[in-house]
């Protein structure tokens, strides 16, 4: 997952130290939440400004949570240390298997390699960024960082529904940059949800993509006919 | 500071979303309300990222070559390119037009 690489560099950009980095793919473990509180600390915003970015990135593992949870058995500490893993993909490729058996295996063990890959490769952008000074404007690698998000998000675009709710969502961020304190304008944006609200069916990013919400729309909405036919 | 205070907030609150349900609400639903703005969300912040990330700089207005990176991207995006050709076809874009 070269996205991991997307987010060291987003973080050496931002000024943060090789470990804190880290720090951020071991302990939150969440991609594009990451990349969003980063890049608002880089822009001067506040840590209220950032962590509520990151975390209303992030609302979606709460549903995520849900379509687990039944197949999550065992003692308290297990479901909780398993929870880490809780990621889009990850419930992707469980919510795909028919057996609960395989449901547990695959959630596991793609969290398991993700985890490992998206450490690994933090460490190669953050640390390969951060020796880089200069050639971060020569290279065009601060353009690294839109091109990331617009490629979370494409996925979602296939949908009449999540395209106005997008952009809505950078209307208001675009006409808040030059008025509002860094990290609002994001933040702001989480009202772009209006745009979206009356319209149905909702549909959802398509199944296996990075980032998708696929896994939780499959068992709690009805399929738009136009997925399904895809 | 500010990415340590960061950190710490944003790893406890996403663990908390992750694990509210395995660990507490067991296989009970959500509300229809709360599963709608978490489908939403995503696209509505992400459209931000996107714009805010392109056309500012510590949160002035800032209109360079990432414009010509991000055209590049939508451009790779939409003729399928996987993950890794999108960011690399933005930074060599925009690296040319700076030239």
């Amino acid at each position: 997952m070269p996205f991991g690489v997307a987010f060291g560099i987003a973080s050496a950009d931002a000024g943060l130290e090789v470990w804190q980095a880290s720090a951020y793919s071991l302990l939150v473990f969440a991609g594009g939440a990451q990349i969003a509180a980063v890049q608002v600390i880089g822009d001067g915003g506040t840590a209220v400004a950032a962590i509520t970015a990151g975390l209303l990135l992030n609302l979606r593992s709460l549903a995520f949570g849900v379509v687990m949870a039944p197949d999550l058995t065992g003692p308290w500490w297990k479901r909780a240390a398993l929870s880490q893993l809780m990621i889009d993909e990850t419930t992707a490729v469980a919510s795909a298997q028919r057996e609960r058996r395989w449901r547990r295996y695959g959630y596991l063990w793609t969290g398991l390699v993700l985890f490992a890959v998206w450490n690994l490769t933090t460490l190669v952008g953050a640390a390969g960024l951060s020796s880089a000074g200069e050639l971060v404007s020569t290279w065009g690698i601060d353009a690294t960082i839109p091109a990331a998000f617009l490629a979370l998000l494409w996925p979602r675009l296939s949908d009449d529904t999540q395209r106005r709710t997008a952009l809505c969502g950078a209307l208001i961020a675009g006409a808040l940059i030059a008025v509002a304190p860094p990290g609002v304008p994001i933040v702001a944006a989480g009202l772009g949800v209006l745009a979206g609200w009356r319209r149905k069916p909702l549909g959802s990013a398509e199944p296996g993509s990075p980032d998708s919400d696929h896994a939780d729309t499959a068992r709690s909405c009805p399929r738009s006919p136009e997925r399904s036919a895809r | 500071m500010t990415a340590t205070i960061v950190l710490v907030g944003l790893a406890v609150g996403t663990y908390g979303l992750k694990a509210a349900a395995p660990v507490l609400l067991g296989g009970r639903p959500l509300p229809e309300r709360l599963v709608r703005v978490a489908q939403l969300l995503p696209a509505a912040l992400l459209g931000a990222l996107v714009v805010v990330s392109t056309i500012s700089d510590e949160a002035a207005l800032q209109i360079d070559a990432r414009l010509v990176g991000i055209g590049a991207a939508a451009v790779a995006l939409w003729r399928k390119a996987p993950f890794v050709v999108v960011v690399l076809v933005a930074a060599a874009a925009t690296a040319v037009a700076r030239l």
